[in-house]
């Protein structure tokens, strides 16, 4: 028994070493081909359907975070409007826009507000009710941002172009650029992110 | 006879719909037509699936395969028809006749068929949804057939005579036909959408994973990180379930599973940049492509970094389902059910599928990144070139693509079931301690040294290449040994089961 197991440790040994040497590990990487799907007649019409439907489904649930008065709720409309407009990204071949907004918004924002709720909520039926000048000064500032974007979107030019080329900026790229060309800046993000956290660490401290 | 007058509200008989009873149907259906088998030959029947399974694996790569090949070689490929079919029967039937095949007449239709990228894409939904329900009720019932052994009894026996094969069937029939309770003070359509809330990421996250070279549904750049969202995202299904259950013990099993996942997510995702720097891309195909060259190319035995970093991994992984010893949200000692505690019926049930795909998708998530993917242990180099069928068979089990990554990824599943049952649960501040304090530094050095590794030994160096074969080793080794515990565990099972509860019942 015990040479039955020594010997099978000295093949294992053996056959691995060999393997190792004679097998080194491969270096050049799967070619993936992103070849664009051939354009079908009914391809256009599918994602423009695709596209209303899931805006649609944005909107009505943009108007519910508006118009529900139950926190938790509101917060369900809000993942739905953040999952929304992830699918568009997604219609629009942005996947890693698409992916990270349902990382930190959805899946990390979203839950931390729901748990902010669940320890400070009284009863769960916890309402939010505006008061009257609250309404009217959000009013108003809805009002100005809507009429802005308004003027914004019918004066504005859009370049449109009738076969828009699609070019999927890759995730190497994207890393690539935040680490030499906007270093800076995404270095400042992260002391700020530094800041809050330490922030945040001080406040929860026992005295 | 006059009625009782109850404090409830009075409810007729329980009416199911057509959906509900179809799949009674279906499950029932099954049942009677494969108890009779089971019951006679069920260990070829084993064996006997998992070779067809094989086969209709192996002849749909062919199928698709084949396709690319005919498609590359003809020359209209600009044509554009309206069911996104470039090529006519009568091409494919020229080309099979060019190629001598044995029946040209027949596979041209089928070949015609499978070019279209729909048709491709509801074959491959619709094997996605089979393995999405045939995961949770085989594991279900693996999960209790192990915790019966571990605590030295049998699980489930009776529901179709072989080892009870057929209890998740018999359960689930019985939770469809359950009624579908609310309680009076939940929040009705909270209530009611977050079974689908927790259910549909789930399955949404086998949508990027690969199970074979090209085996994926969508091949997409930032396929990890779209798994990940999609575990990210299961959590709020149960948090609104949690709490839209007015119910105390949900709020606190809501609560602990918020505070538990958003904490887990932060080492988990810093451990899963250490395969990702060895391979420098989020794309899944490809990083299970680079380890192709036999087992001591898999990620897990690059340097001890990575070693750490897998066992890390799993750790986290563990949380982030919330499996035994970290499934606070559930404990059932404490909160009766925790977050599910007033769910019944088919909801409670998706709850479950939700758990269990969780399960498997951080396995597959481990084997992708840290072990081979779905390549065997052996180089793929060494396969068998005659040709003649029994080489080419041979080639099939030893290298087959989904064969291997299943394989894996049901072993790590049991792994995860063998822990719940033998590790006490932690409590919630053992919990985050063992997170913030423990988890997230070693994470944080195993990213700092496998940076340093791969700068001071890149691969192929003679350090490299020693460091490699004893972390190989040691890996092989401790495999070895956890198949030898099973093996001697298996060999005394009457020893250790007792004869008491063996006896009356046949194949135990």
């Amino acid at each position: 028994m015990r040479t039955a197991v020594i010997l099978g440790i000295c093949v294992i040994v053996l056959a691995t070493a060999a393997m190792a040497f004679a097998q080194p590990v491969p270096a050049e990487q799967l070619q993936v081909t992103e070849q664009a799907a051939p354009q079908q007649p009914w391809s256009q019409a599918l994602e423009a359907i695709f596209f209303y439907v899931i805006s649609a489904a944005v909107l009505l649930s943009a108007l519910g975070i508006c118009i529900s008065r139950n926190i938790v709720r509101m917060a369900v409309y809000l993942f739905f409007t953040l999952g929304g407009v992830a699918a568009l990204y997604f219609l629009l071949l942005a996947n890693f826009i698409a992916v990270i907004q349902l990382i930190v918004y959805a899946g990390g924002t979203l839950i931390l507000l729901i748990f902010g709720v669940m320890l400070t909520s009284k009863s769960p039926w916890a309402r939010f009710d505006v008061k009257k000048k609250e309404m009217i000064a959000a009013g108003i500032v809805c009002a100005v941002f809507a009429a802005v974007l308004l003027a914004v979107i019918t004066t504005a030019t859009w370049p449109v172009q009738s076969q828009p080329e699609v070019h999927a900026v890759s995730v190497a790229n994207f890393g690539m650029e935040l680490l030499t060309t906007y270093l800076v800046p995404f270095e400042a993000v992260s002391v700020l992110l530094l800041a809050v956290m330490i922030g945040a660490a001080y406040l929860a401290r026992q005295e | 006879m006059t009625q009782m007058s109850v404090p409830w509200r009075e409810r007729g008989p329980a009416r199911h719909n057509v959906f509900a009873r179809l799949i009674v149907a279906i499950a029932t259906g099954i049942y009677r037509i494969a108890a009779p088998i089971v019951r006679t030959i069920p260990g070829l029947l084993l064996i006997a699936a998992i070779v067809v399974s094989c086969l209709l694996a192996w002849a749909f790569f062919g199928l698709f395969h084949t396709v690319g090949d005919i498609t590359a070689s003809s020359s209209n490929t600009s044509a554009v028809s309206v069911l996104g079919m470039p090529l006519t029967v009568a091409e494919i039937y020229d080309y099979a006749q060019s190629m001598h095949w044995a029946l040209p007449r027949l596979s041209a239709y089928v070949l015609w068929a499978a070019q279209s990228e729909l048709l491709r894409d509801i074959i491959a939904l619709i094997g996605i949804l089979i393995l999405f329900n045939v995961i949770p009720v085989y594991a279900i019932w693996w999960e209790r057939k192990v915790a019966g052994r571990i605590q030295s009894r049998l699980g489930p026996m009776r529901a179709g005579r072989w080892h009870g094969w057929a209890q998740s069937f018999a359960d689930g029939v019985k939770l469809i036909i359950k009624e579908d309770l609310v309680p009076g003070g939940a929040d009705r359509p909270l209530f009611r959408i977050a079974a689908y809330l927790a259910f549909a990421p789930s399955f949404l996250a086998f949508l990027a994973l690969p199970i074979g070279t090209y085996w994926v549904f969508r091949n997409i750049d930032v396929a990890l990180l779209f798994v990940l969202a999609m575990l990210g995202i299961e959590v709020v299904g149960v948090i609104v379930g949690g709490w839209s259950s007015n119910n105390k013990w949900s709020v606190y099993g809501a609560m602990r599973e918020a505070c538990q996942m958003v904490s887990y997510e932060i080492p988990m995702t810093t451990v899963l940049l250490v395969p990702i720097m060895a391979a420098g891309t989020l794309n899944l195909s490809v990083i299970g492509d680079l380890q192709r060259g036999g087992w001591h190319t898999w990620y897990a035995f690059h340097s001890p970094f990575t070693f750490v970093a897998f066992v890390t991994y799993f750790i986290c992984s563990l949380a982030s389902c919330k499996r035994a010893p970290f499934d606070l949200p559930e404990a059932e000692s404490e909160l009766v059910a925790g977050f599910h505690t007033e769910y019944s019926g088919f909801r409670w049930a998706m709850f479950f599928f939700a758990e269990y795909c969780a399960m498997f998708v951080v396995s597959a998530l481990a084997v992708t990144l840290f072990l081979g993917a779905w390549h065997s242990p052996i180089p793929g180099t060494w396969r068998f070139g005659g040709g003649t069928l029994w080489e080419e068979a041979l080639n099939g089990l030893l290298f087959s693509g989904p064969f291997w990554f299943l394989l894996k990824c049901v072993f790590f599943l049991y792994v995860q079931i063998w822990l719940r049952w033998t590790l006490p649960r932690i409590r919630i501040d053992q919990v985050l301690y063992a997170c913030v304090q423990v988890l997230f530094p070693i994470a944080l050095i195993t990213l700092v040294g496998h940076a340093l590794w791969m700068l001071l030994f890149p691969a192929g160096s003679l350090v490299f290449t020693i460091v490699n074969v004893i972390l190989s080793i040691i890996g092989a080794g401790f495999l070895l040994v956890a198949i030898g515990i099973g093996l001697y565990g298996f060999i005394h099972r009457r020893r250790l089961v007792g004869y008491l509860v063996v006896d009356p019942l046949r194949g135990a």
